[in-house]
Order: C-alpha cells, then sequence, then structure tokens
C-alpha cells in the first residue's frame, strides 16, 4: 500500500477523478496497524514513532513499511537496541509535548523496559498529581504460533495489568486494530498496544480511510448467542469465534465477547452477556494461574453469581514457560479445547 | 599488518577555587562581586534548608530524609548556568536546584513527609519530580532533550544522577541515545562518592566518571563539585554546546556526601571519621567563605546576619509546609488517569464510605 497524502486523511474536496476513491481498503491487523500510525502522523505533527528496525526496514513485521519515505529521519527514529531507553526516552517526549508510539519488537523482550513502564510511566501523572502526563503507545507484538525460537512467544498482559496506570489494548481484528490505535495514540495516558501477531496477515477486514477512533475501555460482542458466554481478547478472539461456529453445528448457541481493552475493562458488556446466558469461558494464551481469567472470573462471581448455571471456566496456557516451535501447538488454546470446556460448562 | 590506533582520549578536570579559598583568576568566570555574594547566600539557605530537615525528621516530623549537605555547590552552580526556558530532570539531591528553578520549597518538605502534593509543581516549572528508582531518569533526559531539539526549541534538558546510577544500564543507554540522536542534554553526575554503604571506587574500575562519556562518542568533564565556579564554567559551556546543536556533555562533579544516605542509615558503619573530617575541610561554602573573606567581602557579622535570614527563610517553609490541610484520602485516586475508571470510582467511593 503506498502511504497517502494528508488531504485524502482529511477527506473531501477532490473531484478531479472520474471514478470515486474507494472509501475503505481491506487490510490485514498489520496494515491497519500501519495505516492508524501513517493517517496519526499525517494529522498531528507531535505524533512520532520510534524502536528498533523500524525505519529503514519499516519493522520487522512491516507494520512501520514506508513511514521513513514518508515522514523523515526525525520522525521515524531507527533506535540503538535498548528497550529501557526506548521507553525511556518516550517518556521524555511525551511529558514535553511530542506523542512517540515506541515499538517494542516481541513481547518476550519487554523486560529491560519494565522498570521505565511501571516504576515511571504508569505513575509519572499519579506522582505529580496530574502536573505532567504521558500520552504516548508501546506496541508490542505478543502472542504464540508463530514458530519461532524462544522469548518470541509470550503473553505477559496480566504483568501490566496489575499495574495501575497503565492501559492495556488487544485489538482481534483490522478495523479495531486501526481505529483502537488511533485512539490509544490521542489518549491521555500510557496505552501498551498489544497485537496479536499470530493473526497479523490470517485475514483481511474492511478498514475506512483516514482516522477514525474506537474507544478504549469498551468491549464488543463480537457474536451473538444465547447458551453461553466466551470471553477472550486478540488471537483468542479468532478461536472463540471457529468454537462458536462448530457449537453452533451441534445447536449450542455461544455468544462471544471480545474485551478489547482490558485496563480500563469495560465490565458492563462483559457481565451483562454472563447474566443473559448463564455460563462462561474465559480464554486465554497466558498461564492460567493468576492470569487475567481469574480476575473475570472472579468478578462474574461478585455480580452475577445468582445467574449463573455453572462454574465459570478457563481455556489457558499452562504455567509453564512457553514451549519452543515443536509443542507450541499443544500449548495454545484450540478451537477443541474451547469446544470442549463449553461442553462441560453446560453439562454441569 | 601493524597494529594502528583507531581511538585515543583525555579526560579533562576543572578546578577554579581551591578549598582554602584562592581562585585561578585565569579561569574565573565573571560574574561580578553581588552574584558571587548571592551564590553565598544560596549556599548557606541550601544547608540551613536541609539542616532543619534532618531536625524535623529526628523529631518526627518529617519522613525518611536523603541530605544534601557538602554537595551545594552542585545545585548552585548549575542553577546559575540554566536559563528559565530549560528543563531540570533531577534525581534526589538537587533541592536548591529544584528551589531556583521554581519548586516551591515547602513542597519538597512535604513531598519527603509523604505528602503527594510535594511533587506537584505549579504550572510553568520545567522540572520533572525526583527520581527515587536510581538511573532511570536518565533516559527521560535524552526524551526531553530529543523533545527540544524537534520542536526547534533552544531550551536544554538537565539530568541528575548519582555515582551509584553510572553502575545501572540506563545510564549507558541514555549516554548511548543522546550521542547518537545528538540531543540537547547535558548529563551531569553527582559523585558523592557514597552510594549507600559502597564506595565509588568499588562502583567501577574507571579511573573518573566523566571518562565514560568517550565510549558514547560525546565530550565528558570532570569538576570539582565542591567548587561553585568550576560547576558553573562547565555547565555554562555545556549548555552553550546542547543549544548551538553540537550534542550532549557529560559531566562529574566530584563532591562528598557529608552525611548519610538518608535518615535511616549510619554510615559509621561503611567509612572512617578521617575521610569525613578530610570533606568537611573541603567543604563548598567553608570555601566561598574564605574567598569572600580573602576579597575582604565578608565577615562574622555579615555570617551571622545571613545565617538569621537563612533561619527565617527556613522556618518560614516548615510553616508553610505544617500549615497544609492533610490530604484528602480520594487523592490516592483522582489523578492514576485523566479519566476516572469504573473500578476506580467504585474503589473510592468505598473507601470514602470507609472513612466518613
Amino acid at each position: 500500500m503506498s502511504p497517502r497524502p494528508a488531504s485524502d486523511v482529511a477527506g473531501g474536496g477532490r473531484t478531479l477523478h472520474a471514478v470515486p476513491e474507494p472509501t475503505s481498503d481491506k487490510l490485514t491487523i498489520v496494515q491497519a496497524v500501519r495505516d492508524a500510525m501513517h493517517d496519526e502522523m499525517a494529522r498531528d505533527p507531535r505524533v512520532l514513532v520510534l524502536g528498533e528496525d523500524v525505519g529503514r526496514d519499516g519493522g520487522v513485521f512491516r507494520a512501520t513499511e514506508g513511514l521513513l519515505e514518508q515522514f523523515g529521519p526525525e520522525r521515524v527514529l531507527d533506535t540503538p537496541l535498548a528497550e529501557s531507553a526506548i521507553v525511556g526516552t518516550s517518556i521524555g517526549l511525551a511529558a514535553t509535548g511530542m506523542r512517540p508510539v515506541a515499538e517494542i519488537q516481541f513481547m518476550g523482550f519487554v523486560y529491560p523496559a519494565v522498570n521505565q513502564l511501571l516504576a515511571h510511566a504508569a505513575r509519572l501523572r499519579n506522582r505529580t498529581r496530574g502536573r505532567l502526563s504521558l500520552p504516548m503507545v508501546v506496541r508490542i507484538p505478543y502472542g504464540g504460533g508463530i514458530h519461532p525460537p524462544e522469548h518470541h512467544s509470550e503473553s505477559y498482559e496480566s504483568l501490566f495489568i496489575h499495574s495501575p496506570g497503565l492501559k492495556v489494548v488487544l485489538p482481534s481484528n483490522p478495523y479495531d486494530a486501526k481505529g483502537l490505535l488511533v485512539a490509544a495514540i490521542r489518549d491521555p495516558d500510557p496505552v501498551l498496544f498489544l497485537e496479536p501477531k499470530k493473526i497479523y496477515r490470517a485475514f483481511r477486514g474492511e478498514v475506512p480511510r483516514g482516522p477514525y477512533t474506537v474507544p478504549l475501555g469498551r468491549a464488543a460482542v463480537a457474536r451473538e448467542g444465547s447458551d453461553v458466554s466466551l470471553i477472550a481478547w486478540g488471537a483468542m478472539v479468532r478461536v472463540c469465534l471457529d468454537a462458536a461456529e462448530a457449537l453452533s453445528r451441534d445447536g449450542v448457541s455461544a455468544e462471544v465477547v471480545d474485551l478489547r481493552s482490558l485496563n480500563p475493562l469495560d465490565r458492563e458488556t462483559m457481565l451483562a452477556s454472563v447474566v443473559k446466558t448463564g455460563r462462561a469461558v474465559v480464554v486465554h494464551e497466558a498461564p492460567r494461574s493468576n492470569g487475567f481469567g481469574a480476575e473475570i472470573a472472579a468478578l462474574i462471581g461478585e455480580h452475577a453469581l445468582l445467574q449463573l448455571e455453572a462454574p465459570v471456566a478457563r481455556v489457558t496456557g499452562f504455567d509453564t514457560v512457553f514451549p519452543l516451535a515443536r509443542l507450541e501447538h499443544h500449548y495454545l488454546p484450540s478451537r477443541e479445547r474451547v469446544v470442549k470446556a463449553v461442553q462441560k460448562t453446560l453439562a454441569f | 599488518m601493524p597494529r594502528t590506533r583507531v581511538y585515543e582520549a583525555v579526560t579533562e578536570r576543572l578546578a577554579i577555587l581551591d578549598p582554602e579559598g584562592r581562585a585561578d583568576h585565569d579561569l574565573m568566570p565573571d560574574l561580578g562581586l553581588e552574584r558571587v555574594r548571592q551564590m553565598y547566600r544560596d549556599m548557606v539557605f541550601a544547608r540551613a534548608f536541609d539542616d532543619k530537615a534532618m531536625k524535623l525528621q529526628r523529631q518526627g516530623r518529617m519522613g525518611t530524609w536523603p541530605p544534601n549537605a557538602g554537595q551545594e555547590a552542585v545545585s548552585v552552580g548549575v542553577a546559575e548556568a540554566m536559563a528559565d526556558e530549560d528543563w531540570l530532570i533531577p534525581a534526589l539531591r538537587e533541592n536548591w536546584l529544584m528551589i531556583r528553578r521554581g519548586v516551591p520549597a515547602h513542597l519538597i518538605y512535604a513531598g519527603w513527609a509523604g505528602d503527594e502534593r510535594g511533587t506537584s509543581f505549579p504550572e510553568g516549572v520545567r522540572c520533572f519530580p525526583m527520581a527515587v528508582p536510581i538511573a532511570s531518569q536518565w533516559p527521560h533526559g535524552v526524551g526531553v532533550g530529543l523533545s527540544l531539539k524537534l520542536q526547534g526549541s533552544s531550551a536544554v534538558a538537565v539530568t541528575f544522577g548519582g555515582d551509584g546510577s553510572t553502575s545501572e544500564g540506563d545510564f549507558h543507554e541514555a549516554l548511548n541515545f543522546a550521542g547518537v540522536f545528538s540531543t540537547r542534554s547535558v548529563f551531569i553526575i553527582q559523585n558523592n562518592q557514597w552510594a549507600i554503604s559502597v564506595p565509588v571506587e568499588a562502583q567501577t574500575a574507571s579511573a573518573t566518571l566523566a571518562q565514560k562519556a568517550h565510549a558514547y562518542g560525546i565530550p565528558g568533564l570532570q569538576v570539582d563539585g565542591n567548587d561553585v565556579f568550576a560547576v558553573y564554567v562547565a555547565t555554562v559551556e555545556a549548555l552553550d554546546r546542547a543549544r548551538r546543536g553540537d550534542g550532549p556533555t557529560l559531566i562529574e562533579a566530584v563532591t562528598y556526601r557529608l552525611g548519610d544516605h538518608t535518615t535511616a542509615d549510619d554510615s559509621t558503619r561503611y567509612r572512617s571519621a578521617e575521610a569525613l573530617a578530610l570533606w568537611r575541610g573541603r567543604d563548598p561554602i567553608l570555601r566561598l567563605r574564605r574567598y569572600l573573606e580573602s576579597l575582604g567581602e565578608w565577615n562574622e557579622d555579615r555570617e551571622q546576619a545571613l545565617a538569621g535570614e537563612a533561619q527565617e527563610w527556613v522556618e518560614a517553609q516548615v510553616q508553610a509546609f505544617e500549615a497544609m490541610t492533610p490530604p484528602a484520602p480520594e487523592d490516592i485516586f483522582r489523578h492514576m488517569y485523566a479519566e476516572l475508571p469504573s473500578n476506580l470510582a467504585e474503589q473510592m467511593a468505598e473507601l470514602s464510605a470507609e472513612v466518613r
């Protein structure tokens, strides 16, 4: 996809073409992510992108492809290889008027930056009683299923959800990827934007041209149903949609709730679904114990206990190190595992 | 093929005023007597501010306090060199510099007494809150310096850290980034020679901390950190370089922590009374007083009068700090995000109900 000038993004006023330009494109998630950064950089000169290989190489996943050519090296910075300084520099930029979008190449490499994220990014607003705030985004491809070497498959969302002050957002489809990232870039607080790299190019979806936002903290009902609620985010939404399709052939009507943002969390949409169906299965890639599924189960227990027909079930990764390529398919939640958990829940 | 030299480096040390108060007139900056007297006054005020906090802590009116005593020449010298538009990213022994940058002094007391409003500085004060985790503030100075450069500002980001912080990765990552992106940054190490109980000699095998700049392709300079003129001159040079767009500088100010690490520390466990006595003799305030005396510009009467003024000012800060209304319990929640999310609203209501 070639970069488009800002005038197209703003829309309107162009009458020279005999054939009207399409108003949307069929994009993959990674293209939608790129589109979001492109449109926001075209709209707002404060937005800049920094990280390892994001410039000349266009990012190892090509999420920043073409941005260096269009916006130049002052706004697309190939940084030295140092995650802590990438985030630390972003903090300094964001506190003084810029809107950095940093990339950490893989979630398994985020550890060196954790001190900057938790000790500083998450709390500068609080420690200055609101005087300094950090409108910054840290994009991190996360999750398994791409047969990589060690440290390239992790899902550490719980680490960051448990650290008040950081927003944690995970898109599951191209439309949301663009709209949520635009919203994240415009948000006044630091946002961790976790991209499900397994499905970066798995499918295409209609993505409007020009910037639009999907508000942070609103879940989406990805499929309506009445017997059970499947609650998921990121790449696991696809697994749940597949499972719901399979279940429908057996006459089971499964609703799929895509949380989209884990902090802030849209409790209302999630609880309304569980109240309606009476059953909940939470699906996530991260290890089971102390994973976000536990928090969801607790919330459902607190707010919808009397509507429950069965205990909340969890389909998750194991409490182990993420396995290498030859065993990873055993680790990741599958459609079959979700179907089985639903059947168990229905039989309770 | 013979081996060739691919890189050579020299690290300089700058000192202007010796411990006896004798200045090197060739190196002496043209400050004018009035400004020098003002700098002396600042240092006396800074010491009084610190002494008072120690007393308050002993009386249970202050939380854990990290004494700044002995390091006044760094704060005062740098404050004198910085412009209003510059940003300060402090560590935690730059109290007087923060005050000179516009942070109300009583808020520093409040912050260390456990009131989070202490790091809520007035609008327009270009100062980060102090950084406790050690070294993690260095990269912030890179980001601010880069931000200023991208926005075409002539302002400079001045970042502080201690000698211990140079062992952390963030220090090295920051200098490396600053060099690569040629940011508008000045990095100042307050080498007070002790990171709690570990002396700087055990912190690094380098002969100086300033020489670490060479590894990142930026200028580094060591100064006598108890010499307010040397600190001032080095900082002016570094700020000018950054403002010209010629990139960042690392300054190592060699000073000495006369007090304990904090009021929770007992430095007699790890350092000798002899070393302390030696450094008391090199006190930055004492040497500036000797300098002024040598010019016939200072005497005991003036000293007494100044001490009285400093005391009066400090007492006013204590009063302002102790007169602050107690923070509302709900303040715990109010500044986590720009908008209060529903889970925090719920928890805030729980706490409100509990305390009413």
